[in-house]
Formats: C-alpha cells, structure tokens, sequence
C-alpha cells in the first residue's frame, strides 16, 4: 500500500510530461514544415538568382494601370499603392450596393405579396448557387461585350448616361477629390451634431425630434455651401467620335467585376436579412401592429433595428468575403492590387515577396474591416442591452 | 373561384400599394420568364453545347480511355446504391426508421422522385445532346448498377458482421473509390483531364483531404495546450484572411521555390492542395462552432463513465459537434465546388467555364456570340449540383434533427 503511493508515476504515463511532449511535438512539425520550405525558398531563389528582398519596389512599374495617369516609370511601389486604391473603390462601391440591394430582396422573401416573394425567392436560389466567376464572365463577356453596343450607336440614357461596349460615361464632379471626401466627413460632422441637438431638444420638450430630416437637411447644406464655395462643378459626358468626353468613364473591367460582386454578394446579404428578420420575436411585430403602426413603420422603427442587431457579424463577413473576392477582378483585368502583382511578377519582379506583399495587405484589410465591424457589433449590444 | 378570389386577395391585393407591386413586378417576372423561354427555345443556337458537349464534359480526355471514365462511373453508382441500402438497413435496425416506412408506398415514391427529378432531368437533358450511344449505355448501366447495390445493401447490412469482417467491409467499402481512383488516373495523368469532370474531381477530392485536416486543426484550436492552440489559430486566420484566388495564383507562379524543383506537382494536384489548405481553415471553424454547442454535461458524463480523453473526444463530444453542424459543413462544401471554377481563371486549368469561355472563340462558332449559351449552360450544370446538394443537406437537417427532439 504505502508502496504504491509512494511509487512515482512513470516518465511516460505523467499527465504534464506528456503535454510538454505533445506541445514541443507540434511546435517542432510546424517549425519544421516552415523551414523546410524557407530553405528550399532560399536555395531554389539563389540557384535562379532570384532577390529575395524588396528592392524591386523601386524598380519603374514598366506597365499602364488601365484609367490612370501613373507613367509608366513610376515604381513598382506606387504602382501596388494604385492597385490598392482600386481595390478599395470597387470594394466600397460593392459592399454599399449589395447591401442595399440584399436588404431589400431579404426583406421581399418575407413579403406578404406572392409576386414580389417569388421574385426574390428565386433570385436568391439561382444566383446563390452559381460561382462568383461565372458571374464576372457573364458581365464582361456576355453583357459589356455581347450586349452593350458599339460606340457609334451608344445608348444614351437622359443625356446623362452614355452606355456602349468602351464603358458606361457618368458624371462626375470637377476638383480634387481630397477636398469633397473632406467635405463630406465636415458635412456628416455637422449632421451628427444638429441630430444631437434635436435629440437633447426631444427629450426637454417632448416634440417629435425629426433626428434624420434635420440632420440630412444639415449634410446637404454644408456639402452644397462647400460645393460652391470651392468652385466644384460637374461634367456630363458627351461622345466624341470615338469616345467619350467629359463626365468619367466606367471602365467595363470595373462593371463587370462591380456587377458580380453585387449580384452574388446581395444573394447572401439577403438570406441573412432574412434570416434576422425571422429571428426577431413575433411578439415585437404583434406589438407594432397593436399599435397601428404602418407597414413601413413597423418595419423601419420596430423590426429591422433588432434584426439588424442579429444580422452585424454575418453581414460583416459577407463584407469580407467581398473584399477577398474582388481580388478576382485581376482575372477580366481591373488592376487591382491582385493583377498589379501579377503584372509586375510578368515584367520580371520576384513573384515571392510581390505576392507575400499583396497577400499581407488582403490580411491587413481584413483584419481593419473586422475590427470596425467588431466595434459596430459591440456599440449595437450596449445600446440595445 | 371564391378559393381563388380570396387567394388573390390576400397574396396579391391586400392594399394599393400591393397591387402596384404585383402589377410592377408580375410585369417584371413575365418579361423575364419571357426572356428566359425565347432564349431557350428561340434564339438560343443551342448547337454549340451539341458540338463541344464532349470537351464541355470531359475535356481533352483521350479517345482510347474514355471506357474507363464509363467504367468508373458504373462502378460508382452501384458502390453508392450499396452504401444507402446499407445504411438503410442499419437505421431500420437500430429503430431510427420505422418499418412500415420500408414498405414500398406512393409517398415514398413521390419522396424518391421529389428528390431526384432534377438531376435526373439534368442528366436526361445532356444525354440528349449527344450524338453518340456511349452515354446512354453508361448512363442506363448506372442506374441498373445503382438500383442492384441498393436491393443487395439491406441483406449485406443484416448480415451478422461484428470484429473482424465487419472492419473488412468497411474497408472493402472505402477502398473502392481509391481503386477507380487510381485505375483512371494511372491511364490518364492529370494534366489531361478536363471539363465538368474535373470540376467534379477537385471538389470531390479536397472535399475527402479538408476533413480530417479541419477537425484536427478545429481540436488544435480548442485545446488546453497553449503552444498547440498558437499555431493552430496562426494557420486559421492567415488563410482565412487571404483571399483563395491570391493563393491560387501564388501556387501558380510561386509554388515551385518552395520544395525542390523534383517533386514539383502538375497543376490539377496544385490546384487540390490549395483548395484542401484554404478549405481545411474554414472547416475547422465550423468544427469548432460545433464543438462549442455541445453541452458540458456530456464530456462530464463521459468523464463520469472513465472514458480516456480521446474516447469522451472520439465517441461522446465529435459525433454530436459534427452533427449539429452538418448544413455548415454541407455550405461550405458547396461554396467549394463552386470555387473550383476559380481554378481556371488563377491556374489555366481547363474546366468547364474555360472550356464554356474557349469554345465560343474556336472555329466554325467565333465571333458570333455565343458566350450567352455557353454561360448558361455552364450556369445550369453548376447549378444543379450546388441545389440539389443543399437541398439534400436541409433534408439531412431534418432527419437529423427529429432524432434530436
């Protein structure tokens, strides 16, 4: 008896050498696998004389970014820079659009009206199991290209729009881009501080506070004092022979790439639409209704606030999603930090550190858009709870 | 007509407002179904797809070898027949389906047609459009060949197999698609395969490696083991950041410094280790979803019961975390096949939409854009697997979920 407890566990059967042994094992694989690879990296580059470095930033880029002004000797660096910004563009343009549009083809798959039910519920249920690359095929092979028309005989949309297979020409402001983004963040700060003032007013007088009417009509009115005070102006495009002139010009890459991001990416946003819209408790929609709430009302004050609540994190990997998607883009040629990788290991740049490089900045977007949607998730659960 | 009227006011006039939209958009509707119908019937030149059905199907696959293709489908079919009377067999002893259920009835018959009619009319549509009789022998076969194993599968189920035969079986069962596997691939190396065929073939075979990868990284990430739990979460999130296209390029372009210039695979087998990397990464999440519902009482009563840690794993906690997050996992599958038509646009691989996008460019058909009819065609295919296979998951979710409650 006193043997056996004094007997010491054997080295083998000990519950914390094991788990140091099973710890340093896994370290030890994973270190391995890792090596292995850099070394034969490091050797297969020397061998073929490859840089291993990052020098050839500097190097000139050697290619033309389609719709841009970068020469052609500007570095590799700003080259990457542009390809990001136009990541960024079709990014934003995409996420805004397909929220919009999967919001309310969410909120038609709940409709009480057997038409507009049908509708959505048969977009969602073909676009959603058709791949994202068939999309961007279609829009640039079948519609820019197959259905658009030629120059010549362009569609011209109330003198505003000009649609043909170059492109779609749109308006588009005159002056520094800088200074409208500028005049747009002054404008929502003085929107956010007019609904706050109507809002503390609400709450001392008991008026109905019209947060959104006021502060829109602020946003508005600082943008256009802003507008004319910089001397901003707006171009409408006209053809030109064979061209377009004035307004700015979508380039087809950029529509088609713009065109399947939304449609596949509104298909996902609107099942999750759905499916917080179902998650909210009859009893709030039984409420609003008890009080004769609208349609409309019922909806934009008492059901979607909560299920939008529900619907953040999905949402925000649908935005993700998006954004790793629109890499995709490089294959119908939008130069977007993807295809500028790619073209710049084409003109004899180390594919390796282009690619780690590119790979690094997708991670680093998506890490910058999970953290925002985090704080979104958060601030909704404090305000709500 | 009263039914209808009341029907018609309640799904499509209840108010103004509603009967503006049904008009607006009942007009939308017929001029799209509009659209659709003379396309199909009309003005769609449907003779492209007839032409290139074969490269559209198989690719570049060699005349000599196709026979095996046939063969490997057959074989397939009846395997599968085999294994559902199998499990059947098993359910209905274990009590899970009652036996009155096995009885062939008219609701089990509308069940069975309910589910197959639209990959059999899928099926039918293509082996209309082909010119020779090749598919039809191997089409009827495999059906001859499915129903076969599944009236043979109950009676291998109920045959007393426990130890030693019963393991046998089960390998017999797993080793069959590896040998088909191997008596293709040994006539016809990768890089020649084509088509929807190597749509399917990627999916398929990241499909079968992702697995065991995503549960053991789901355990790493969850472990007690604080080393363990670093890199595992390292790998999780560095993939699950980067964009599969991006990879997909970089396995292109840049695979080759990596290992040495000897083993350096063909592009297909590349093309698999990143889909099984990249899909591995969201697997374990899903995984780890699953394993966080379940309830604590049941690793404690497995710890109750003295089961060693790998058992309470291996028996009590996996089965059940795989289980609830079955339509997850299924999603995700779904997401991947239709992901392996990325491999054409990163890696030149000749698949369906490549084949779908060259084939309006060749010949007899260029310039006369035909892309619309390839597209769509490409789009159907595509579509019906991703459809039926998550309307087989949401009936899985379903059965599933009865034993649950």
């Amino acid at each position: 008896m006193t043997a056996a407890l004094s007997a010491r566990v054997p080295l083998w059967r000990d519950v914390r050498v094991l788990k140091w042994v099973v710890q340093l094992v896994v370290v030890a694989i994973a270190f391995g696998i890792v090596a292995w690879l850099y070394g034969n990296y490091i050797e297969n580059s020397q061998r073929l004389n490859i840089p291993t470095n990052f020098n050839f930033l500097d190097n000139p880029a050697q290619f033309q970014i389609t719709g841009n002004s970068l020469s052609q000797n500007a570095p590799i660096r700003q080259a990457l820079y542009e390809g990001f910004l136009n990541t960024l563009r079709v990014s934003v343009a995409g996420i805004l659009a397909a929220t919009v549009l999967g919001t309310l083809i969410g909120i038609a798959r709940l409709s009480k009206n057997w038409v507009l039910r049908s509708l959505a519920t048969a977009y969602v249920e073909a676009v959603r199991n058709i791949p994202l690359a068939l999309f961007l095929v279609m829009g640039l092979l079948a519609i820019v290209l197959g259905i658009f028309p030629t120059i010549a005989e362009a569609w011209n949309v109330v003198g505003l729009m000009i649609i043909s297979n170059r492109g779609i020409a749109v308006p588009w402001y005159v002056g520094s881009g800088y200074g409208l983004l500028l005049l747009a963040v002054a404008g929502l700060a003085v929107a956010w501080v007019i609904a706050r003032w109507r809002r503390s007013t609400s709450d001392r007088t008991g008026d109905l506070p019209r947060s959104g009417l006021w502060g829109g009509a602020g946003f508005v009115a600082t943008f256009a004092i802003g507008w004319f005070a910089f001397g901003y102006a707006i171009t409408t495009p006209e053809v030109v022979g064979r061209a377009t002139q004035g307004g700015i010009r979508i380039d087809p890459s950029f529509f088609a790439l713009f065109f399947a991001l939304v449609i596949y990416t509104a298909s996902h946003v609107a099942e999750i639409v759905r499916g917080s819209i179902q998650a909210v408790p009859r009893g709030q929609g039984e409420a609003a209704d008890s009080l004769a709430l609208s349609g409309f009302q019922k909806m934009w004050y008492i059901v979607l606030p909560q299920a939008f609540r529900i619907a953040i994190p999905p949402i925000g990997n649908q935005y993700l999603n998006l954004i790793k998607n629109s890499s995709l883009g490089a294959a119908i040629g939008y130069y977007d930090i993807t295809l500028v990788a790619q073209t710049s290991v084409g003109n004899g740049s180390p594919a390796v550190p282009v690619f780690a490089l590119a790979m690094a900045i997708y991670i680093s977007i998506s890490l910058v858009t999970s953290v925002f949607v985090n704080i979104a998730n958060r601030r909704m659960m404090l305000v709500e709870r | 007509m009263t039914n209808a009227v009341t029907w018609a006011r309640r799904n499509l006039f209840r108010s103004p407002f509603d009967a503006v939209l049904t008009i607006v958009f009942g007009i939308v509707g017929l001029f799209i179904i509009h659209r659709s119908l003379n396309f199909i019937f009309v003005t769609g030149r449907w003779d492209v797809i007839r032409v290139n059905l074969r490269l559209l199907m198989i690719g570049r696959f060699p005349d000599t070898h196709v026979l095996r293709i046939a063969v490997t489908v057959v074989v397939l079919a009846g395997w599968a027949g085999l294994l559902a009377g199998l499990i059947r067999a098993r359910q209905v002893r274990a009590g899970r389906v009652d036996v009155g259920a096995t009885r062939l009835s008219w609701r089990r018959v509308s069940d069975v047609a309910d589910r197959l009619w639209l990959p059999a009319f899928v099926v039918l549509l293509i082996l209309m459009l082909t010119s020779t009789s090749g598919p039809w022998v191997m089409a009827i076969a495999a059906v001859v060949a499915a129903a076969i194993g599944r009236l043979i599968g109950p009676y291998v189920g109920r045959l007393p197999l426990i130890g030693l035969p019963g393991v046998l079986l089960m390998v017999a069962l797993a080793v069959v698609p590896v040998i088909l596997f191997f008596y293709v691939v040994s006539a016809v190396g990768f890089d020649e395969w084509g088509g929807f065929m190597l749509n399917l073939f990627l999916a398929v075979c990241s499909i079968v490696l992702c697995f065991p990868l995503g549960v053991a990284l789901a355990l790493g990430r969850r472990s007690t083991l604080p080393l363990v739990r670093v890199v595992c979460t390292l790998y999780i999130e560095l993939v699950r950041g980067a964009p599969l296209f991006v990879l997909l390029l970089l396995a292109n372009v840049a695979l080759g410094f990596f290992i040495p210039s000897n083993l350096t695979p063909s592009t297909a087998t590349r093309a698999i280790i990143v889909f099984t990397l990249f899909t591995a990464a969201y697997m374990a999440e899903i995984v780890r979803g699953g394993l966080q519902s379940v309830p604590r009482g049941q690793i404690e009563a497995a710890k109750a019961l003295g089961l060693s840690p790998v058992r309470q794993m291996g028996l009590i906690v996996l089965p059940q975390a795989l289980r609830n997050v079955i339509p997850a996992q299924i999603g995700q599958l779904i997401s991947l096949f239709k992901d392996t038509s990325l491999a054409a646009l990163a890696m030149g691989l000749f698949e369906l939409l490549e084949v779908s996008t060259i084939i309006t460019s060749q010949g007899d058909f260029r310039g006369q854009g035909l892309i619309g009819e390839t597209i769509a065609f490409a789009a159907l295919l595509f579509w019906t697997v991703s459809y039926t296979m998550s309307r087989e998951s949401q009936r899985l979710e379903r059965k599933l979920g009865v034993g649950t409650r």
